[in-house]
């Protein structure tokens, strides 16, 4: 059950999109994302279809990585299309029942979204997919340090994240271990009322807060042993190097965004 | 009949991921009752996977289990009656504690059970004892014990649910000499006490060579042997090149073995070599 959880979940594979500069990857993810919203017209997310297929592609993830990371999003979905379908009212109408309604641009429009929030979920999995969490913030982190400028602890910030994202497969770990243990002990957790369900998370999250405090404690003594004192002067093992595959990424990304631009301004 | 059977068990980690792991690969076992088995094998060797399907805690991806000749699986069965009638202790098994008293996390798993409040009782009092605690010790705050004394509350949990088959996954992991011979013996006195089935995981012959009646080897998912102690460890050679060391004194007699000094059986236990030996020494004085 906690091993369904898709969030950072790497998906290692021998391929240009992983050799990418996360940096690189982080703004065209991002550039793809304005472009999905820029257009209320279909332009948009046939480019946004393009993107994640020649993404995947180059990538080389098994594309039911993608529908699984889509899955958890169904029931936003289903209600997303409902009230769209039902909800909205305008051109041929097809069926009316009361207030509810459907009608071709209520139609349209819960397609229109459906496929619009899919192609979202799909694009920034790649982007996890095929970038290691601990490379992620480091790109992060160096994509924000102009704010460092401003007095934003840029560098606390991202090894906090970087810190959390590492414990967040320990702990998941440690909750499979934790709640095996009770299971043996026989600890029901899989019937009873809401009351007797939140009773018998208790002999699951007590241990684990108290080991996840120990843990805290262990790595604060483990840094303060090695010297850490914050980012200032602190240099780093992977440097991020970006190299001639992310231009001509970027350049593509720009490209199409611009198409995008153009065919809905000539359209609309 | 076998109180507790393996049948072409098998469980595959992540199936269909780049990390997929057959942890457990088609494993045939049968467990005697009253047996006092130990398992062996190396990190990595499918052991704690194993141990986990033997209570219905892991769903075997093939293969069946069966206890008392019924299959854990089957449709109709109760998987938390399993677990009360085969008692699994995981590794550190202290982090596991949860309540304000150690009275009440050793009733937990009884409480579990349904039973009342005076067996629970007796139950409580009665494992507490076997695992070495203090009368006093019931009503602390489980954290406050030491390390030692943590882990002997948790085993204590699960016994007081008085299973058929008691698992214990390397209870003595990183304890000291003294608490690892304390909690070995505790465990050999309930075995002969209760008379119940008793499996010991760990990677360290040394440990359970004294203790046990029967040692299943485990290495790279499959198993080596299940034998007698004496006959796994006249395998000397081939348990070694498999990254396990034989115990101490084994070792000693395979060496005067090796030199041409040669004693009728397997020694595994410095009480029995010595034995040996002193007759041997005995023996000779009279030859001369």
């Amino acid at each position: 059950m906690l091993k369904d959880i898709t969030l950072g979940q790497y998906f290692p594979m021998d391929s240009v999109v992983h050799k990418m500069d996360a940096r690189y990857k982080i703004i065209i993810t991002l550039i793809f994302l304005v472009m999905l919203f820029w257009g209320q017209h279909i332009v948009s997310l046939a480019a946004g279809i393009f993107f994640v297929i020649a993404a995947t592609a180059a990538s080389r993830i098994p594309p039911k990585m993608l529908i699984k990371s889509i899955r958890p999003i169904v029931p936003i979905l289903i209600i997303t299309g409902l009230m769209n379908l039902l909800l909205l009212d305008g051109g041929k109408e097809y069926f009316r029942w009361k207030f509810i309604s459907v009608t071709e641009e209520g139609l349209q429009t819960s397609a229109f979204m459906i496929v619009r929030i899919c192609l979202l979920i799909a694009g920034t999995s790649l982007l996890t997919y095929t970038t290691s969490p601990i490379v992620l913030t480091d790109a992060i982190e160096s994509l924000l340090s102009p704010l460092k400028k401003l007095k934003m602890p840029v560098h606390e910030l991202a090894m906090m994240m970087t810190i959390a994202l590492r414990f967040i497969p320990t702990l998941i770990e440690e909750t499979d271990k934790i709640m095996s243990a009770q299971k043996a002990r026989g600890a029901d957790m899989e019937s009873g009322g809401i009351v007797q369900r939140a009773r018998a998370l208790i002999p699951i999250l007590i241990p684990l807060f108290v080991s996840a405090f120990r843990r805290a404690e262990e790595l604060a003594l483990a840094m303060e042993c090695r010297c850490y004192h914050g980012g200032e002067g602190r240099t780093r093992l992977r440097e991020l190097k970006s190299g001639m595959r992310d231009y001509i990424a970027l350049a593509l990304m720009i490209l199409l965004f611009a198409a995008v631009i153009v065919l809905n301004a000539v359209l609309y | 009949m076998p109180i507790l059977e393996a049948k072409n068990l098998t469980y595959t980690y992540s199936v269909g991921s780049p990390f997929e792991k057959t942890a457990v690969d088609h494993i045939d076992l049968q467990i005697e009752q009253g047996d006092f088995v130990g398992i062996i094998g190396h990190t990595g060797s499918g052991k704690s996977t194993l141990m986990q399907m033997m209570n219905g805690l892991l769903k075997p991806t093939e293969g069946t289990v069966l206890l008392d000749g019924s299959d854990i699986w089957d449709k109709k069965a109760d998987r938390r009656a399993v677990r009360f009638q085969v008692g699994l202790v995981f590794q550190y098994p202290e982090y596991q504690l949860f309540e304000e008293t150690v009275y009440k996390d050793i009733a937990f798993g009884p409480k579990n059970m349904g039973l009342d409040e005076k067996e629970i009782d007796r139950r409580v009092r009665e494992t507490a004892e076997a695992v070495g605690l203090t009368e006093e010790l019931l009503e602390k705050a489980p954290y406050a014990l030491s390390g030692g004394q943590k882990r002997r509350v948790a085993i204590a949990g699960v016994m007081a649910m008085e299973p058929k088959v008691l698992i214990l996954d390397e209870p003595t992991a990183g304890l000291d000499p003294r608490g690892r011979t304390k909690i070995l013996t505790q465990l050999s006195e309930y075995h002969k006490r209760t008379g119940c089935t008793v499996m010991l995981v760990s990677h360290s012959m040394e440990d359970v060579a004294k203790y046990v009646s029967k040692l299943l080897v485990l290495s790279h998912a499959k198993v080596i042997c299940y034998d007698t102690p004496a006959n796994v460890f006249a395998r000397g050679s081939s348990l070694e090149e498999i990254g396990l060391a034989l115990p101490q004194i084994t070792r000693v007699f395979h060496g005067l073995r090796e030199r041409g000094i040669t004693f009728p059986d397997e020694v595994y236990t410095v009480k029995y070599g010595a034995e040996l030996l002193r007759r041997a020494l005995e023996g000779g004085k009279s030859g001369c």
